[in-house]
């Protein structure tokens, strides 16, 4: 019985979240615009990430060479090096990471931000004086997460190459020069499109759950505190069925 | 005699006075729980009127559904003669203007200053004051009703709990409202500030010559503050005078409320 229960919530949830997405496409389109707040947004979204982004992209980098290394070593392919870990990173683990890193600060930020606005009437304040909530806050910030994620996460890649080409220099006396020549010779459009469209699917997902999760956000502290945690797990979740989807796409139109 | 003649100048002053708002036979229910069960209210033009009633007795709901922030299942609402359940989101908003709203917990926005919390409602308004570009003199003038204008650049973190409710209502004032609803104006504050909260209203209403709706349980509040009062209880309008006529009644609910 609990089960079934537990199931019709979360049908209802999806439900929701459909309606949620569909006044957002709706409201998007219609006037007025809030391009003032989506720049505002916009720099603290992408601004403030920028140094979480640019850290676990460096250490994605590290990590990936120096694990891999030891394994091509005893097959004498060290000089696959640069391709392998770059189609590795932009294809998967690049958009994947930063852009589940971005869902546990974004997403949580901004599901307190408006969990906390809706329990202490913000909210109704702002509908009250005339200025849509839905557009200010709710358009403005899932327009601005997914804007920025497609950004941040090139800067990742870029940045996780860099780390992995300081490991590479460092064990393999391998040139700048030489590493990233590698690493252009073995990538396609095949790999970096669909990785990139992908991130803006990742971050319309984050600012959309975070968004749902705020705006009805159940009253009291104790509903930020779940509104904050649910946002993190739903889109964390989201993240990795938008892959599996993004994926399978990519294997039908750009065969691999 | 003499008290009939008195009670029927009122109601001809009354009758005489424009409706600024007026509820008719008004129904909430949320699942089984009947909140409102016909609600009546006319609230006249300059009038201060004091509905109060127990928690949880359905007055939020009740002014909730007059700015449109919740829909009651049935009823009339009408705002200065146009029916405010038959407007479209651009007309609802536009009647926003003439209504100021002052919320229990004040809800200022805490990620903007006191001067952004004023600006705010003027964003898509400014037309009511000829297309300004420059709103300082209007936030100023708002400060100024509420004896805050020192208050201007910091953030509502650094403010009291009663200078909170203090800007919340130069944030109503400032789109120079026609109608001022008031929920739980006194709630949470020492006695002290609470009667400079009602001083305050009291002198807002003769300054800016606004009709006001007033939701409380706050028996000094509606002493000080009302014309006249509702009682509201299980979700009708159980009684209704001035506060010396309710505070003489005889009927055991109504005296619960001046105990």
């Amino acid at each position: 019985m609990i089960r079934l229960i537990k199931i019709r919530a979360f049908f209802i949830e999806i439900g929701e979240l459909t309606y949620f997405t569909r006044r957002f496409l709706k409201e998007l389109f219609s006037k007025p615009f809030e391009f003032k707040e989506l720049l505002r947004q916009c720099y603290y979204i992408g601004n403030k990430s920028l140094l979480l982004v640019g850290v676990t992209g460096f250490i994605i980098g590290l990590v990936i060479t120096l694990q891999t290394r030891p394994t091509l070593e005893e097959f004498g392919a060290e000089s696959w090096m640069p391709s392998m870990v770059s189609i590795s990173i932009i294809r998967e683990i690049g958009p994947v990471i930063i852009a589940l890193t971005f869902a546990g600060r974004i997403a949580s930020g901004i599901g307190a931000e408006l969990g906390s606005m809706r329990v202490t009437e913000q909210i109704d304040a702002m509908e009250v004086s005339g200025t849509n909530p839905f557009k200010y806050l709710v358009v403005t910030r899932v327009l601005a997460a997914t804007l920025m994620l497609p950004i941040l996460v090139i800067l990742g890649d870029t940045i996780a190459l860099y780390g992995s080409y300081l490991i590479e220099n460092s064990k393999g006396d391998v040139s700048f020069l030489l590493y990233f020549n590698k690493v252009f010779n073995s990538l396609t459009f095949g790999d970096i499109i669909p990785a990139t469209i992908k991130t803006y699917f990742f971050g319309f997902a984050i600012g959309l759950v975070g968004c749902f999760k705020g705006y009805y956000c159940k009253k009291g502290t104790v509903g930020v505190g779940l509104a904050a945690n649910s946002a993190v797990v739903f889109s964390s979740m989201l993240l990795f069925v938008i892959d599996f989807i993004a994926v399978f796409v990519t294997d039908i139109f750009f065969e691999t | 005699m003499h008290e009939a003649k008195h009670i029927q100048n009122t109601l001809e002053t009354l009758i005489s006075k424009k409706r600024m708002l007026e509820i008719k036979d008004l129904k909430k229910a949320f699942g089984d729980n009947h909140v409102l069960n016909g609600f009546n209210l006319i609230l006249y033009e300059g009038e201060n009127l004091v509905i109060m009633g127990k928690s949880g007795s359905g007055k939020s709901v009740m002014i909730k559904c007059l700015v449109g922030l919740m829909e009651p299942d049935s009823g009339s609402i009408k705002i200065m003669d146009r029916n405010l359940l038959a407007l479209n989101q651009v007309e609802l908003d536009e009647l926003r203007t003439e209504i100021g709203f002052l919320f229990q917990g004040s809800a200022l926005y805490d990620s903007m200053t006191v001067r952004e919390n004023l600006e705010f409602p003027l964003r898509r308004h400014t037309h009511k004051f000829g297309n300004i570009t420059d709103t300082t003199q209007l936030v100023e003038e708002a400060l100024e009703s509420v004896g805050l204008v020192h208050a201007i650049d910091l953030m509502p973190a650094e403010l009291s709990g009663g200078m909170k409710r203090r800007i919340a209502l130069a944030r109503t004032l400032i789109l120079k409202p026609k109608i001022i609803l008031y929920d739980e104006p006194t709630s949470g504050l020492d006695p002290i500030t609470s009667k400079e909260i009602i001083e305050l209203m009291r002198n807002i209403q003769k300054q800016y010559k606004t009709s006001s709706l007033i939701i409380t349980h706050d028996v000094d509040c509606a002493r000080v503050v009302s014309e006249r009062m509702i009682l509201l209880v299980d979700g009708i309008n159980y009684a209704e005078g001035t506060f010396e006529e309710l505070k003489a009644s005889k009927d055991e609910k109504v005296k619960a409320f001046f105990k």
